[in-house]
């Protein structure tokens, strides 16, 4: 079997048909992993045994016939959810020795439906940027060019589902981080609503703006792994109860009729040529499929990432005052007293950027500044909010660029924070408005480098969303183009 | 010059919830260290809050209680701050907008009632304790009251003598345990008072700096502390010194307050809205739900106890010290009905001595109401006294049993019997005729020999009326 080209749901049914055991399957991935990523980085931790252990429960369930769609699936997972016995790093010195002692709700719903833990992969620091050149755990490699950056904060899924060496992988996504380096690597992934996907045991950035979502090949491989992953869990307070949704029961729905919003403030300056390029012919592939184009506008754009670059570090601010040495995570070796041991293990703990937001969210939340940042940022927000309302009226979805550009060169936007924050201006406004987002691979511009094409709907319209995407991948082939590395 | 004292109080009262305000984890006093911290009281990475309804029930049940408005909508925030027994680094509490507004607390000034009044009470967690003691040089952590759900109470500057906010604390201290949502007891940190404290020149508006006693955990301590704090600022500002705004700490050895950290120092919090929690919307069904849930307030039963039972303000307040006590009076007035009287002076004076001497509470008494209430109506009918229904009382407490049974068994009823009684007065006078003589010759005092000998005669049994009658009129010849 070849699994540079076999998708998900094809593993699904060579496993159900017994062509192939979970056992073979996992070693198969993991064997690819031993092989690629030492080139690629894309994983931080791996537990050969664990991971064979769940394979044979697994193979005993497919054997009895009780198994799902997902049983026996090897499923990577971005190192800040939290799994039981793993080493969860959130991609920090400061957890470097946190094995976590309970599992996230979405790592118990993927153990209900017996897929495997296939690993933790890399990550921006507490998903803190945009490169995954933030992590204490070294940088993770484009696979189309490895002079460049997968993009971040959920760089290690994208980079290892890119080269197949998972058919899918959970990620999280606060600004972008799950669309931007789905985008950059050619993949497709979603972020669903706010609320859809328990946030308990994800380890926390900013807590009203992180979604859990997957990165996986095809739109339809997302709808299966969102069918799992999705779910109402009381122990998360934003977390959503409504009915269970199939999510890949639209996914062949006819187009005809679709009216895809074009904001205005996604086209024209800003945007580099070769993606305005590979979006103008995507949009007249979905005019083929019998859609229109609206043109509408979100006035707020320009304002989001200012907006969250206020609340976002304001949260992480507060959200990252557990990691102070005392009950788990870094504790610096030496200290003179209580304020010394906070200082200290804090100093070593956390990496320049995570310090860098931990100061900004402090200051944006101190007496005599909290007015003028943080309230007006959450005013201006709802003003983002507004729009997108104004804009679903006209439209069923909104199209653009996942990213201004293709993926850039390592250390291209380190030394400038603000360049690098730049990159995310169109994935930001959609989590500081809490809708589903997705991003699908839509061809190739400069140096043979993906371009993704972003996908926005209304609140809880995944399923909508997955139809859209998935018509397109019936239609074109981007999605299944696969690095030249993957094709081991 | 005379100085006018002026007071508030901001009172922690623990909420009387099996589990914690955040987590399911339980609140029971004296676990293990850490035995009761799960992964949400740690503050593992990835863990979340979900409110405890029944600590937003219990802060309901106070703002009706106190007359307060239960806000429709408030917010939880989250205090920031660096300590080891705080484990997110922050504690979430309510900054803007509390569960409840306004209310009032009525206490006694010169003789007529007075309202308190409230400014807030919201709802927050615990945090743990620092143990520094046993471990060699560390400071060990004790995650178990972490989370605990705490409702803060504070009062406006109304009260104007330390008397007057040890009767407001108490007051306080009686309504919280009277709903049900706080134990009370002040030793184990339930109950935790921290004063304001200022004073200014009888006759000015403004108020004086003022500065915040901590550690006030009986209420003797609290009015000495204040006094203490009183005297410690007239006697700076007599001479010539100023009031710096502090928080002291009350130090009961050596009846002091001492700066703890002046205002300087002060923190700051960075209070904003919690994300991970929703806003808390409290509708008008859910009030109304938890105010049929609610009993007869102690102000109301007391005045309902002067009207209907013809009691005195006094015993009327002393019945209503506890829900419990006033429980127990109104179950022993059904087996004694008409009674109140003497079912009061019983209660407030045989059954507390006897629960106060073994140190329990009145909901852990060894006589119930129906056996209380079965000495009191032999009482009632005459058939004892009221020195041997004492005695009785004490053997009931001890071993149990019923009032009648006893009487029967150890033949305590009451001599009624006049010619029983004129025997025994006759043979007295007889065996004594030079006392019979004295008391002739004028000596009244006498009278007190002759009803003591009788009593001791015939066992303590005699009518006491009846004695008397006889006794008078066979001395006088």
């Amino acid at each position: 079997m070849n699994l540079a080209t076999t998708s998900l749901r094809q593993l699904a049914q060579a496993l159900q048909a017994r062509q192939i055991s979970s056992r073979e399957l996992a070693e198969a991935y993991l064997g690819r992993i031993a092989r690629l990523d030492p080139g690629l980085g894309s994983f931080i931790t791996i537990d050969r045994e664990r991971t064979l252990r769940q394979a044979d429960a697994a193979d005993a369930r497919i054997a009895s016939g009780t198994a799902g769609p997902l049983t026996g699936i090897p499923i990577a997972h971005k190192d800040i959810f939290c799994a039981q016995g793993w080493l969860t790093t959130c991609g920090s010195k400061m957890l470097s020795n946190f094995v976590s002692p309970y599992d996230a709700h979405v790592i118990e719903q993927f153990e209900a439906a017996g897929a495997l833990i296939l690993g933790k992969t890399n990550m921006d620091e507490f998903a803190m940027g945009s490169s995954t050149e933030t992590s204490f755990y070294g940088r993770v490699k484009n696979p189309w060019d490895p002079t460049k950056v997968p993009g971040g904060s959920s760089g290690g899924s994208a980079a290892a589902v890119a080269a197949r060496l998972a058919p899918a992988a959970t990620a999280t996504d606060t600004g972008g981080s799950i669309r931007q380096p789905a985008a950059l690597c050619g993949i497709s992934g979603i972020k669903p609503t706010y609320g859809l996907v328990s946030r308990y045991g994800m380890i926390a950035f900013a807590s009203s703006l992180d979604q859990g979502g997957v990165v996986a090949p095809s739109a339809e491989d997302l709808g299966i792994v969102l069918n799992t992953m999705a779910g109402f869990d009381a122990r998360d307070s934003t977390s959503i109860a409504r009915p269970a949704e199939d999510y890949t029961a639209q996914l062949d729905k006819p187009l005809q009729g679709l009216r895809i919003g074009l904001p205005r403030e996604f086209f024209g300056g800003g945007v580099s040529a070769d993606v305005e390029r590979a979006i103008e012919a995507a949009l007249q592939e979905y005019e083929r499929l019998g859609a229109t184009r609206v043109e509408i506008s979100l006035p707020n754009t320009a304002l989001s990432v200012p907006v969250y670059y206020v609340l976002a570090p304001a949260e992480a601010s507060s959200n990252l005052s557990r990691f102070d040495g005392v009950r788990y995570g870094w504790r610096a070796s030496r200290y003179e007293d209580l304020g010394d041991m906070y200082e200290r293990s804090r100093a070593e703990g956390f990496g320049a950027e995570v310090k860098r937001r931990i100061l900004t969210g402090t200051y944006v939340l101190s007496r005599g500044y909290y007015d003028a940042y943080y309230l007006q940022a959450q005013r201006v927000r709802r003003l983002i909010v507004n729009d997108f309302k104004s804009a679903f009226a006209q439209c069923d979805v909104i199209m653009g660029p996942s990213t201004p550009s293709v993926a850039f060169g390592f250390g291209e936007k380190t030394s400038d924070p603000v360049q690098m924050y730049l990159s995310d201006i169109f994935t930001i406004s959609v989590n500081l408005a809490g809708l589903p987002g997705l991003s699908i691979p839509a061809g190739f511009g400069e140096g043979g480098l993906p371009v993704g094409l972003q996908i926005i709907g209304d609140y809880f319209s995944e399923a909508r969303l997955l139809n859209v995407a998935h018509r397109y991948q019936q239609a074109t082939d981007w999605h299944a183009r696969v690095p030249a590395l993957a094709n081991v | 010059m005379d100085w006018e004292v002026v007071i508030g109080l901001e009172t922690h009262a623990q909420l009387a919830t099996h589990s914690k305000i955040f987590s399911g984890a339980s609140t029971a006093f004296g676990a293990a260290p850490n035995a009761q911290a799960c992964a949400v009281d740690l503050a593992l990475p990835g863990v979340l809050p979900v409110l405890n309804r029944a600590a937003v029930e219990h802060a309901i049940r106070f703002g009706l209680a106190a007359e307060g408005v239960v806000a429709p909508r408030s917010i939880f925030a989250r205090k920031n701050y660096f300590y080891p027994d705080l484990p997110k680094g922050y504690q979430i509490s309510q900054f803007e907008t509390p569960v409840v507004s306004g209310g009032r607390i009525m206490i006694e000034r010169n003789g007529s009632e007075i309202p308190i009044r409230l400014t807030r009470a919201h709802l927050e967690e615990d945090a743990g304790k620092s143990l520094h003691e046993d471990f060699h040089g560390l400071s060990g952590i004790d995650l178990n009251r972490a989370g605990t759900p705490l409702l803060e109470i504070v009062s406006e500057p109304d009260m104007r003598s330390a008397a007057e906010a040890v009767a407001y604390a108490r007051e306080l201290h009686r309504l919280v345990t009277w709903i049900g949502i706080c134990d009370g007891n002040m030793q184990e940190g339930s109950f935790r008072c921290d004063a304001n404290v200022s004073v200014r020149p009888k006759g000015q508006q403004a108020f004086g700096t003022r500065c915040e006693i901590k550690n006030l955990n009986s209420f003797r301590f609290m009015e000495k502390a204040i006094e203490f704090e009183i005297r410690r600022q007239i006697e700076l500002i007599e001479s010539g010194g100023t009031v710096v705004q502090e928080t002291r700490l009350y130090d009961p050895d050596r009846d002091e307050t001492r700066p703890m950290r002046s205002k300087e120092d002060a923190q700051d919090y960075r209070y904003f809205p919690d994300p991970d929690l929703l806003p808390l919307c409290i509708d008008a069904a859910w009030i109304a739900r938890v105010r049929e849930t609610l009993p007869e307030l102690p102000d109301a039963m007391r005045r309902r106890f002067v009207e209907d039972f013809g009691l005195s303000h006094y015993d009327a307040g002393v019945l209503t010290a506890s829900h419990d006590l006033a429980q127990y009076f109104r179950a022993l007035m059904l087996v004694v009905p008409g009674e109140a009287k003497l079912c009061a002076n019983w209660v407030s004076g045989e059954l507390s001595a006897a629960l106060h001497r073994e140190g329990i509470e009145v909901r852990q008494s060894r006589i119930t109401p129906t056996q209380l209430g079965g000495l009191l109506r032999r009482i009632q009918d005459g058939t004892i006294s009221g020195k041997i229904a004492k005695e009785i009382f004490d053997v009931l407490w001890s071993d149990g049993g019923e009032a009648d049974t006893l009487i029967e068994s150890k033949g305590l009823k009451q001599i009624s019997d006049v010619s029983a009684l004129e025997k025994i007065v006759e043979e007295l006078m007889a065996a004594h005729p030079d006392q019979v003589a004295e008391y002739r010759s004028g000596k009244e005092k006498v009278f007190g020999f002759f009803v003591g000998r009788a009593m001791k005669a015939c066992g303590g049994r005699a009518n006491p009326a009846q004695l008397n009658a006889i006794l008078k009129d066979r001395l006088a010849g």
